[in-house]
């Protein structure tokens, strides 16, 4: 077993960047810099409606009011928002309807990033959004799911398709005004995801998207939207590279989740953008805001994310438990080598009555790297019995690395904490404290850590097994 | 079945039990009586493998030492201890409650899970045996039980466990006669050849309903005497300081 754990990190941090190529493949771009022309240009580009147009203007409103955070525990040279191109999109690629008509470039791009979008060797059982740079080239499975009532397309498409469902949930659990970087995704946003379940439908198939960046200067900044409507299940899942290039680019994205009464989300996540090379030069800038909204009674999201990549990670998907007794999970491994810096964790916010949530962190520093877990949790007033369990274990390798802990924890109620009486209780009866935890916490016992959907997670899924368990933190 | 040898436990340097010699074979039942605040209790939790104890000695269950094992491990080895004061868990049904415990014994042993089904129809056989309401079970662990229903809830969680050696731990205590009677006759139903009970307990009463196989009087942390059902008699029509100025203590 301990061998094993020893193989697993020594494949993570010995290993070289299997994903730092570039795709020789004519790219459309527009010019360097930020202003408000620029902005109206990507939405004519898209061929947005008025109402997105008045959205990316507000946002880049407030963004101007707006100064970068300082308060994370990374340091980085300042970020010139005038050299970057914020917009990029492969060339050729119209609106494609038929995998046939794509790029046959693009298709071998995610074939060797393990993605196979031709419609036979599509990935068994997972529909996939595959996005490239600034755009979605494919997404699969469309039809399929659409006989079940479930929406699974780019962000662009669904604006034009579905103007209703993204006026009312775009922004709704991260509006544009929450942080620096949510406020400048929201005005350049190029493309993303949207996912909707109806009401009682259980998506399935796995839903994916696969981020590549691969035009150099740009920046990618992607939008992911899922609601579940009362009773309705999905599974999704997000992968990104990046190729290696001496320039850091950045990435600034949002992922908004909406759960009804009953409804599940679970999102995984595998972050491999391109770290850097050994001396740290190079590698993206990763300031991404994730959060889901537990709106309904019984709702539940769980995160899951295994971070390997990216020079920089700034990042802390979160939930806001409205619902009463909804429930929050999140499980993180962050691997960081060389000189990679990442300043991550999570925020539960339980609003709801009998609300539970779950953090379980990993951080593993090898080299010169910084990993920080940073996490809120808050119970309110009203939050009476909420429950939650937070565990974050760090392992150093080596003596040049570092591994530091923000926990904020603010209960304003007496109601909500696991006493050594309970866990006794129920080691007596047989059940092991991390077990005992889950039970108290969830109401049931389970495996601690989810399960990766995707066949191209297999190295992840490794990394999520180890357990840091006795070592520093 | 059980065996400690020359157990010495302490808290914070304050010795609680020490030269403390017992030894339980199988189908026997061993009554623990004495004063308040002569270890019963701390010895009833040391034998289940709380942590916060200063623990010397041995203590062999079937053959081997478990000194050094967790608690879940006694737990699904077969060690049950009925808690004096059994703690509220809300949010978690004793149904949920029971099926992860019994899933983690039997997982222990090589078995599959119980499937839903044959486990719900198994938690009604055993509600009988304590006459326990059928919707008790579907409640959060002990929250808002009245004394006697969680000493009752713990003589249900025996039946469904099923322990070699179970401690019971002033099962008696905070009990009317009724509750005392339904109670007592639930650990007399699950007493058979193979099994061992240790009952601790403050009165004589409880004794009227489990006769007891040996009865030792614990006082100041070890053993002063051990008899048989009579000294249990003796003790509650003499009292305590009988004990004391019988053995010149």
């Amino acid at each position: 077993m301990q061998d094993n754990t020893d193989k697993i990190l020594n494949d993570v941090t010995q290993g070289d960047y299997k994903w730092g190529f570039v795709t020789n493949i004519e790219t459309e771009v527009i010019p360097k810099g930020l202003t408000e022309d620029i902005v109206r240009l990507i939405s004519q580009k898209k061929e947005e409606p008025e109402f997105m147009l008045e959205f990316r203007i507000k946002a880049y409103r407030h963004w101007l009011t707006l100064k970068e955070p300082q308060w994370a525990h990374i340091s980085y040279p300042a970020i010139d928002y005038q050299d970057i191109i914020y917009y990029a999109a492969p060339k050729k690629k119209a609106q494609i309807d038929s995998l046939n008509e794509a790029d046959p470039e693009l298709l071998a791009t995610f074939d060797k990033l393990g993605i196979p979008l031709n419609e036979q060797k599509v990935l068994a059982g997972v529909a996939v959004d595959a996005v490239m740079d600034s755009v979605s080239v494919a997404t699969t499975f469309k039809a399929t799911l659409a006989e079940k009532g479930i929406i699974f397309c780019s962000f662009s498409e669904a604006v034009k398709e579905f103007p209703d469902l993204i006026k009312k949930y775009l922004g709704s659990v991260v509006p544009y005004t929450d942080n620096y970087f949510a406020a400048l995704n929201s005005a350049v946003f190029s493309d993303g995801s949207f996912c909707y379940i109806p009401k009682g439908v259980r998506c399935p198939i796995e839903l994916s998207t696969y981020f590549r960046i691969n035009a150099a200067n740009t920046g990618q900044f992607e939008r992911t939207l899922i609601v579940a409507e009362e009773g309705a299940y999905v599974s999704y899942m997000e992968g990104c590279t990046a190729p290696q290039r001496d320039e850091n680019q950045l990435h600034a994205a949002i992922v908004e989740i909406v759960a009804m009464d009953n409804a599940e989300v679970k999102y995984s996540t595998v972050q491999n953008w391109y770290p850097g090379d050994k001396e740290g030069k190079g590698g993206i800038y990763n300031f991404v805001t994730k959060r889901g909204m537990c709106k309904g009674f019984r709702s539940k999201i769980s995160w899951t994310q295994v971070e390997t990549g990216s020079a920089v990670t700034w990042k802390y998907p979160g939930c806001i438990l409205l619902g009463d007794e909804s429930v929050g999970e999140f499980y993180s491994v962050a691997v960081t080598n060389n000189f990679q810096q990442a300043d991550t964790g999570s925020k539960m916010i339980h609003l709801g009555k009998r609300t539970k949530s779950t953090i379980i962190s990993k951080g593993i520093s090898a080299g010169k790297s910084n990993n920080s877990y940073r996490g809120l949790v808050r119970m309110t007033k009203n939050a009476l019995n909420a429950r939650n369990f937070t565990q974050c274990d760090s392992l150093l390798l080596g003596d040049k690395c570092g591994a530091h802990t923000f926990p904020y924890i603010q209960v304003n109620n007496k109601s909500s904490k696991i006493s050594d009486d309970q866990l006794f209780y129920c080691n007596q009866r047989g059940i092991n404290t991390e077990q005992a935890i889950a039970l108290i916490v969830n109401g049931y016992a389970k495996e601690v850590l989810n399960k990766l959907p995707m066949e191209f997670a297999v190295e992840a899924q490794k990394l999520l097994s180890i357990s840091l368990e006795g070592s520093v933190g | 079945m059980l065996k400690i040898k020359n157990l010495e436990v302490s808290i914070d340097n304050r010795v609680i039990l020490q030269n403390f010699n017992l030894e339980v074979k199988p189908g026997e039942v061993h009554a623990i009586m004495g004063p308040n605040g002569t270890g019963k209790s701390t010895l009833a939790n040391v034998i289940a493998g709380r942590e916060g104890y200063d623990v010397k000695g041995e203590i062999i269950y079937k053959g081997k030492n478990i000194m050094q094992m967790p608690p879940e491990e006694r737990a699904r080895e077969g060690i049950f201890l009925g808690f004096q004061y059994p703690v509220e868990i809300p949010g978690v049904s004793i149904t949920n409650f029971l099926k992860t415990a019994v899933n983690e014994i039997r997982k222990h042993k090589g078995l599959e899970p119980m499937p839903a089904a044959e486990f719900l129809a198994f938690l009604n056989e055993k509600k009988k045996i304590v006459e326990m309401q059928t919707t008790l079970a579907s409640r959060s662990v002990n929250q808002g039980f009245s004394g006697g229903e969680k000493k009752k809830n713990e003589i249900f969680q025996m039946a469904v466990i099923e322990p070699t050696l179970a401690v019971l731990d002033e099962t008696d205590s905070g009990l009317d006669i009724d509750a005392l009677r339904i109670v007592a006759n639930g650990i007399n139903k699950l007493k058979n050849k193979d099994n061992a009970t240790i009952v601790i307990t403050h009165y004589q009463r409880l004794l009227d309903y489990i006769i007891p196989d040996f009865v030792h009087v614990l006082y100041k942390g070890r053993i002063v005497k051990t008899g048989g059902k009579e000294l249990a008699l003796e003790l509650e029509e003499k009292g305590y300081d009988w004990i004391k100025e019988e053995m010149g203590l």
